[in-house]
């Protein structure tokens, strides 16, 4: 039997330990957790996310069930809905709309839960868009060394030197195009509008990948001269074999820090399409596009303070958190770079 | 030498650019004349494409833009602004767009590099809290919202300045900040990281016994090393600045050239494009190359072969 005071690969914490005895030795990810969960603002994020997730799922459904809890519950639940006109224009916030009216008298709280649904939506499915593109592109450059490695990274470059509104008008358009002739031939065009979200993630996607690419390969180029490569390789495994086997899950810390760093980025991009008009279109409403429509009504007469306030607020209080979060995380996992 | 390489290296790029944008806004459904008065007679439309060459193949198209860029530095007539060359529009835009762009540079620099500095050399301490939550939340709020609110405060609730245009030096005032915070921002960021990088490496705990001053040690020693981040990222941010924000210039109306950015994407002014991302490209890759430059001058360390 092994003394566990003298064998550092103990895991099993020994009963009566002595002050001492070396602490029992930890795997890499058990001490980010724990430096993670010491990080006061991190954690607190965290929590927040979760709070504004859990809000905007049960929003709509509180709304449903009001709508069956009696009279009153039903007229709230009628007033409530985030498309519902009424007569009541640019009310102030008060106990009948917590965050008052809109231009048309639409209650404004509802817009903002729910166009944080489309928000939220755009920077996650973004987010994995370019977290599959990035992944791959720079995993495959990296490894394959070379002239592939020069080409790829080249026409990285080259995107870079773009300038991303274009390239992501050109995407958006240039889709809506094809799929609207599609759409014809097989003749249903009322799904042209549901098409749109998924064009702002293709888009978004496709813009927020470069970084990715970059950071993956310049950890795969280290990863790949490592011995346990090398001894896969002496034990015949084919390229593909060693990137998904060895190679991507050896840049998961790195990736999965610079993705909450993504999240943000892109719903701020996505706001800021919105607020261009690109993004979503109305009745549909996101952060950006609720933003928007609040600057419009800007005049030196009448400020409609809660226009911007709540829908900007919401979105700052949200992008806070995600790179308080990635913060959080890549001082646990240590991992350095751009951030 | 590696530098004359990197300068000759920039006309392929370029070209390369140039064509892939070329190639892209002809791929983008809809053309230029779409928006017309409509009906617009075939015969009309027919003339127009003709009088821009529209109806030759892409590649001839190409060829002609190329020989009036290069030889006679002609980005070719507008689409949508028939009287105007690209050429007048970017030199009316360009500079007004680059005077806002050098202000808020010099504002985000002068604000983010000390905050950073501060909140690196104050670590754990309530400058660095609250240092780096404004860092973080000059990164979260987005210039339509901060552009808006600066006005409802200072323009319109206590009149202390112009609600928007671009005449006197008070107008800059505010979009400088508008478009400055977010980058000052990112920049105190950078800076507080390159500083607790710097702080943890070897000279400096040389410098330290050696008996120098902190403030020799953190002014002379570190901070010419943590500020290489912040040099690298000001390539990238200068080319944005410089040729102008879309959001920033339509809310306080400014004549520059960054709405164009959009709104020629929006018109399918297909030379307006092209001549954009040119100029953009043109920037980013020169500024790049001087970034290059500054970091052998900042740190002996970094060779170039």
């Amino acid at each position: 039997m092994t003394d566990p005071k003298l064998d550092p690969q103990s895991t099993s914490p020994a009963p009566h330990r002595s002050p001492l005895a070396p602490p029992p030795s930890l795997s890499p990810n058990q001490r980010a957790w724990r430096r993670f969960r010491r990080n006061r603002s991190a954690v607190l994020s965290a929590w927040v996310l979760a709070a504004v997730v859990l809000l905007v799922i049960a929003w709509p459904i509180g709304l449903k069930l009001a709508s069956f809890a009696g009279p009153k519950g039903a007229a709230f639940s009628q007033a409530s809905q985030p498309d519902k006109l009424s007569d009541d224009q640019f009310q102030p916030p008060s106990a009948k709309h917590w965050f008052g009216t809109d231009v048309h008298g639409r209650d404004l709280l509802s817009r903002v839960l729910y166009g944080a649904q489309i928000s939220l939506l755009v920077g996650i499915v973004g987010a994995g868009v370019s977290l599959v593109i990035g992944v791959l592109w720079g995993a495959i450059a990296g490894y394959a060394g070379g002239r592939v490695d020069s080409v790829m990274m080249r026409f990285v470059d080259i995107l870079y030197s773009l300038p991303s509104i274009i390239f992501v008008i050109v995407l958006i358009t240039t889709l809506e195009g094809v799929l609207k002739n599609w759409l014809t031939a097989i003749g249903s065009p009322s799904l042209g509008k549901s098409a749109r979200l998924l064009f702002l993630f293709i888009g978004l996607g496709a813009v927020s990948w470069l970084t990715m690419a970059r950071i993956v390969r310049g950890q795969v180029l280290s990863l790949r001269q490592r011995p346990f490569v090398e001894a896969s390789r002496a034990l015949g495994a084919g390229p593909a074999r060693i990137l998904a086997r060895h190679i991507i899950p050896n840049t998961l810390g790195v990736v999965i820090v610079y993705i909450t760093l993504t999240v943000p980025a892109i719903i701020l991009y996505e706001s800021f399409l919105s607020y261009l008009g690109l993004g979503v279109q109305p009745p549909m409403a996101s952060w950006g596009s609720l933003i928007a429509e609040g600057a419009d009504q800007m005049n030196p007469i009448r400020i409609y303070w809660w226009l911007i306030a709540f829908p900007g607020g919401l979105l700052v209080v949200t992008l806070l958190a995600l790179n308080f979060l990635g913060d959080g995380l890549r001082d646990a996992w240590d991992v350095r770079g751009e951030s | 030498m590696y530098f004359l390489k990197r300068l000759l290296l920039i006309v392929p790029l370029l070209l390369v650019i140039s064509l892939l944008a070329f190639v892209l806004v002809r791929v983008a459904p809809g053309g230029p004349f779409d928006r017309e008065r409509k009906p617009a007679s075939p015969e009309i439309e027919r003339q127009l494409k003709a009088h821009y060459h529209l109806d030759e193949p892409v590649w001839k198209q190409y060829l002609r833009y190329l020989d009036g860029l290069v030889v006679h530095g002609d980005f070719g007539p507008s689409l949508k602004y028939r009287n105007h060359t690209v050429n007048d529009i970017i030199a009316q835009g360009l500079p007004v767009s680059m005077c806002l762009g050098m202000l808020a540079f010099g504002f985000a620099m002068g604000v983010g590099v000390p905050v950073g500095y501060f909140t690196a050399i104050r670590r754990g301490h309530w400058e660095d809290y609250s240092g780096s939550l404004f860092a973080v939340l000059m990164i979260c709020i987005p210039g339509f919202v901060v552009g808006p609110l600066l006005v409802m405060f200072f323009a319109i609730k206590w009149q202390l300045l112009p609600v928007a245009l671009w005449a006197s030096p008070a107008h800059a005032i505010l979009p400088t900040m508008a478009l400055g915070l977010y980058f000052s921002g990112r920049i105190a960021r950078l800076m507080r990281e390159g500083m607790l990088n710097t702080l943890q490496a070897e000279f400096i705990t040389t410098a330290r016994a050696k008996g120098l001053s902190e403030n020799a040690v953190l002014l002379k020693h570190a901070f010419r090393l943590a500020v290489l981040p912040v040099v690298s990222y000001s390539g990238p941010l200068l080319a944005d600045l410089l040729t102008g924000s879309f959001v920033i210039e339509s809310i306080f109306q400014i004549p520059g050239i960054g709405v164009f950015f959009v709104n020629s994407m929006l018109n399918r002014d297909h030379t307006m494009i092209v001549g954009l991302v040119v100029l953009y490209a043109t920037l980013l890759v020169l500024l790049n190359l001087l970034v290059d430059l500054a970091y052998v001058l900042l740190d002996r360390r970094v060779k170039y072969d």
